[in-house]
């Protein structure tokens, strides 16, 4: 058994999902943090189902990567049922996408989601009224508080089973004269889509399913093209125009049916966006807002970095004479130790407060209105607005970040935002920055580099976007309301992050100090280091810095966790100096993206792109740790 | 008249979109169809977006996507 969550952005499928399947759902309060689909198993009255959480979409019409994968996953694997979460609040909206899964002839569940968030606005819907007119089971749903889950799948599981078929939506006649002629051709060729909707899908020129149509069932197009033709004579628009607009009448004629709107006070949240969007004070409210967040993030984590470390230190002076000092063992156990101290002490006091800090802002909905705030500015970087997505998740990490470009609708805009994307320095990165320049010389300078990160950014999207020249057709983007973000959804997505680092970097952080420790012992470490001479020679970094730098490409905290241990487990103070601190921490925000981002940019953009980054990002660099180099020594 | 000269506040009917299928059909897939009503409700600084009011739901949109849009003026001022 297999259900399908669909719904437009937003609307809170993930919400939903995670609710049933525990955290495993990215989720957001911004269009497109879903961007591949996530299955999870859950029992429902003793069955086991699988649930399938697909990316937001506003039609089935597929025009870019996100929304062509929802309708591949429909028409191409069996779905017993399909759950179509709406937003109760902007139900009219949502409703158009609710008219096309109609027409695909699955059994489909409707969960009208926000009903909390629906009444607070003044807005009313009759349920069993909308039910009666769909002829699907419509189900109220509060999400965030798991309100109403267990009917919704309760009911999916029902019209599984009974495989209760909704009706198709009522087109005009001459709508549905030509879809039919179509149809009459389709003999359950393309189940489980219904043979109206593949008709329908013809009529509309989908340039997808006509090719799968011409290669088997070639007959028919000439049929769709003679329905094609006969639409634009009588309505003088092309059938793609006027089938959407029939349903966008028939969503408005149901919205109009089923929803009373009631006039309701405007609240504090209403008027929040006049100063948070304000031309003036919504800039000076998002740099507070950032600085807020870093401090936030710097006095957590230096507050629980120092006992820490210093027990961890404590605990190496007293466990490794105890081994046998300096033999094989002694070692081995000194570097184990150091990886783990390392992932304790260095990455998590920073990253747990950053993870929680990036959930908040993403459950309330700054980040879109952060996006309209910096849509000018993204312009300047042949971007638009909605590029912030990938460039904020980026802070946290960049596989998500990446993964996220597919939001953006043409393949330059993509290779664009990936690029400058990697780019970002994420947790790890974070760490790095925080653990060596704002632990040792204070989280001012720690924040110059961060600006001085943007700057580059900002410089490397110009040049790129001048030799990949193309307009940009503008930001098209919904701003969500404000919502007050749930505690337990703001924890669950931080740890659902961290445990990516408990679970994959750290055992490969623990292994990397103990292979480092391994090859200082048998003194080979000489032999990187010299491969990566030339590099630290002209950045004026200790040749000591190569053999890091190299773990730093598996795991980018793994750079300064080894650069401890390469240090021979001084104090980074007594070993290098500010300048150097300094430019070795711009170098590893920049250079090569770590393993697990490679493969992302891999799948995304392919192996060519991926190689072209990698060695763009060693460029830019060594460019960027000269420029830091120099600006450092005459400053400080 | 385009959108992107609609005054603030005032609520006006899509009339046409110029531009191409492309920008037609990400407009349409935000749910912007000749024949809504919108309202402009603020734009962002240097050439920043305009934002707004779809029927109770908020939309940015660029003001080149803005410049291609045909608007005609509605009589009554609130829907």
């Amino acid at each position: 058994m297999r259900f399908a969550l669909i719904g437009q952005p937003n609307c809170g499928k993930s919400t939903l999902f995670n609710q049933v399947a525990g955290y495993k759902a990215q989720t957001g309060n911004f269009a497109g943090t879903t961007v591949s689909y996530t299955e999870s198993r859950v029992r429902v009255l003793g069955e086991v189902v699988e649930i399938v959480d697909l990316p937001g979409t506003y039609t089935l019409e597929g025009t870019n990567p996100a929304e062509r994968e929802v309708l591949n996953y429909l028409a191409s694997r069996e779905v017993d049922a399909v759950i179509n979460v709406l937003d109760a609040t902007h139900l009219f909206h949502g409703l158009a996408l609710t008219i096309e899964l109609l027409e695909l002839g699955r059994p489909l569940v409707i969960a009208v989601n926000m009903m909390d968030e629906a009444v607070r606005m003044g807005v009313r819907i009759d349920g069993p009224k909308l039910e009666e007119l769909l002829g699907a089971p419509v189900l109220p749903l509060v999400a965030s508080r798991g309100r109403g889950v267990r009917d919704v799948f309760v009911t999916a599981l029902n019209v599984a089973r009974s495989q209760h078929i909704p009706p198709r939506p009522n087109y005009a006649r001459d709508v549905e004269e030509a879809i039919q002629s179509i149809a009459a051709g389709i003999d359950g060729q393309f189940a489980p889509l219904r043979g109206e909707a593949m008709a329908a899908m013809l009529l509309e020129g989908d340039a997808h399913f006509t090719q799968r149509v011409s290669s088997e069932l070639p007959e028919l197009l000439p049929v769709a093209r003679e329905a094609q033709e006969h639409i634009l004579n009588v309505r003088g628009q092309d059938a793609a125009r006027v089938l959407a607009a029939e349903r966008h009448a028939l969503a408005a004629s149901l919205a109009e049916k089923v929803v009373e709107r009631h006039e309701h006070r405007l609240t504090l949240r209403d008027r929040l966006d006049d100063v948070l969007l304000h031309p003036i004070f919504g800039y000076v409210a998002l740099i507070a807002i950032l600085y807020l967040f870093f401090q936030g993030v710097y006095g957590f984590g230096s507050l629980v970095e120092r006992p820490i470390l210093a027990f961890f230190d404590n605990l190496e002076k007293w466990l490794v004479p105890l081994i046998g000092g300096q033999n094989l063992v002694g070692a081995l156990a000194a570097g184990l130790l150091q990886g783990i101290s390392g992932g304790v002490a260095i990455v998590l006091p920073y990253l747990v407060p950053f993870l929680v800090g990036l959930g908040l802002l993403e459950d309330v909905g700054y980040l879109p209105r952060m996006a309209f705030l910096m849509d000018s500015l993204m312009h300047r970087l042949g971007l638009h607005g909605k590029a912030i997505v990938p460039f904020i998740l980026g802070y946290g990490c960049n596989v998500p970040a990446i993964m996220s470009t597919r939001i953006l609708d043409d393949p330059r805009e993509r290779l664009l935002a990936a690029t400058l994307s990697t780019l970002v320095p994420c947790a790890a990165r974070l760490s790095v920055v925080f653990g060596l320049v704002a632990f040792y010389l204070g989280p001012n300078i720690a924040l110059a580099i961060y600006l001085f990160n943007l700057f580059v950014i900002a410089v490397t999207g110009r040049i790129l976007s001048r030799m990949i020249p193309e307009d940009t057709p503008g930001l098209i983007m919904e701003i969500p309301v404000y919502r007050t973000p749930t505690l337990r959804n703001v924890l669950a997505k931080a740890w659902f992050r961290v445990h990516d680092f408990v679970v994959e970097a750290w055992p490969v952080l623990i292994a990397g100090s103990a292979v480092l420790a391994l090859l200082t012992y048998l003194n080979l470490t000489p032999y990187f280091n010299l491969m990566l001479r030339p590099i630290s020679w002209l950045l004026g970094l200790p040749s000591q810095v190569g053999v890091p730098l190299i773990f730093g490409i598996l795991r980018k905290e793994l750079s300064l966790i080894m650069l401890r241990q390469a240090l021979g487990g001084a104090s980074f103070a007594a070993a290098l100096t500010p300048v150097q601190m300094i430019t070795f921490s711009v170098f590893v925000v920049f250079y090569i993206p770590c393993l697990a981002t490679l493969s992302a940019l891999r799948r995304e953009l392919g192996g060519k792109a991926m190689l072209g980054i990698a060695g763009l990002t060693v460029l830019i660099a060594s460019l960027a740790a000269l420029i830091a180099r120099g600006v450092a020594s005459l400053v400080l | 008249m385009y959108l992107i000269d609609a005054s603030f506040g005032k609520t006006v009917r899509i009339a046409a979109f110029e531009g191409g299928r492309r920008l037609e059909a990400k407009l349409r897939q935000i749910g912007l169809m000749p024949g809504d009503t919108v309202t402009v409700v603020r734009a962002a600084p240097l050439g920043g977006p305009l934002l707004l009011d779809v029927q109770g739901r908020l939309v940015a949109i660029g003001r080149g996507v803005a410049s291609r849009v045909v608007v005609e003026e509605i009589e009554c001022v609130s829907h």
